[in-house]
């Protein structure tokens, strides 16, 4: 086929194009995310038992909001990576921001206790559960997120897919919080993120292999 | 630079908007740009040149939903061309070029080249693999060159048959160049 007649074939597929096609997308992978971790926590886990006690306590809103700030961040990043030639700007600097608050947060608690009981805050009673529960989670919100970026065109692959594997995270993690017994600082400082790294790198070996086009 | 910016941004706009002549120009005068960029940046595979320009262009139309009418095109487009080269050179294991930074996107539209030279690879070959329904409206499209209209009343399709054949044969042929590499 000549260049000339495939620029003619192509002209001829003119329907108009929806520019937030790659947001829309987003928007249902997102939703279809914590919705499959939804059910998962539910057949998994189950709601933690004092739910509604433990809503009065701040702390398990800091864990929402945790868990919310990362996903809106990493979303945020994603969806200019998703964009030949936009540059990613401040976006990946706001990412940092949930970790190093709650790093604050942890070192302040733990500078408040003995020496003796700072294990225990940081390894909580679940730690050895915690990361594999939070990355199971994640499992739906990486599927959908590597099929929204399947709908757009990043040009960093294995960067563009930890970015969906971090979203995913975050959005485990959010779900997970509603069954999570640990309130202290310290333990989500370590756990919540390590659990969340596991997709994040998965998600940066799998991308080169998942995302061409 | 300004100017081909301008120009280019107005073209793929009206293009975006379903304006079929306008975005037929932005794709020839694009083809031009990524021509003598890619003859440049392949002075050793001179032969491989032409394809990947279509393999290019058949990007840039399957991604143009990922432009926003904020960035301007000529880093999009250099963008979609960089990547294209990249993972071309990459899947032919070609070390060659490689050193030289691809970050310039004024490169891409400093020159432009309109005397193409045969594709190595036949589309023609490859659209033969797609189903009738995909396959017929780009050949009657691409072959007689005729408008959709015409298409549809040849093969008894819709209007709309056509266009969806179209395009989702557009599609299907770039997943199979991507198989290919």
């Amino acid at each position: 086929m000549k260049t000339d007649e495939l620029i003619h074939l192509l002209a001829t597929d003119d329907r108009p194009v929806e520019t937030t096609a790659i947001e829309q997308r987003f928007a249902v992978a997102i939703a279809a995310g914590i919705l499959g971790a939804g059910v998962l926590m539910l057949a998994m886990f189950g709601l933690r038992p004092d739910l509604l006690t433990t809503m009065a306590l701040p702390m398990f809103w800091g864990k929402l909001v945790f868990a919310a700030a990362l996903a809106a961040a990493g979303l945020a990043l994603l969806r200019r990576m998703a964009r030949p030639g936009m540059p990613v700007g401040n976006a990946a600097l706001w990412l940092a921001v949930p970790p190093l608050v709650l790093w604050a947060m942890a070192l302040m608690a733990l500078s408040q206790v003995s020496a003796a009981e700072r294990m225990p805050l940081i390894l909580g009673s679940t730690w050895r559960t915690c990361p594999f529960n939070i990355a199971a989670l994640s499992v739906p919100a990486f599927a959908t997120g590597f099929w929204a970026l399947k709908g757009a065109a990043p040009t960093r692959l294995a960067w563009a897919g930890a970015g969906a594997g971090l979203l995913a995270g975050a959005l485990g993690a959010l779900v997970y919080a509603l069954h999570c017994p640990e309130m202290a600082a310290p333990f989500l400082a370590v756990w919540y993120l390590a659990g969340m790294a596991i997709p994040t790198v998965l998600g940066a070996v799998l991308g080169p292999r998942l995302l061409r086009w | 630079m300004e100017i081909v910016e301008e120009r280019l941004r107005g073209l793929l706009l009206q293009g975006l908007d379903a304006d079929a002549a306008a975005y037929q120009r932005f794709l020839k005068e694009l083809s031009a740009h990524l021509r003598a960029f890619l003859r440049r940046r392949l002075a050793q595979r001179p032969d491989e040149v032409e394809d990947l320009v279509q393999e290019t262009l058949l990007a840039v139309h399957n991604q143009r939903h990922t432009y926003r009418p904020e960035m301007p095109v000529t880093a999009w487009a250099h963008a979609i061309a960089r990547y294209k080269l990249i993972d071309w050179l990459r899947s032919h294991a070609v070390k060659e070029g490689r050193n030289d930074p691809l970050d310039d996107a004024d490169e891409l539209f400093a020159s432009s080249d309109s005397e193409a030279a045969e594709a190595r690879r036949d589309l023609g070959q490859l659209l033969r693999t797609l189903p009738d329904k995909q396959r017929l409206p780009i050949e009657y499209v691409k072959l007689e060159g005729l408008s959709v209209v015409e298409t549809a009343r040849l093969t008894g399709l819709s209007e709309s048959a056509v266009k969806v054949g179209v395009h989702r044969g557009l599609k299907a042929l770039a997943a199979k160049i991507r198989g290919m590499a």
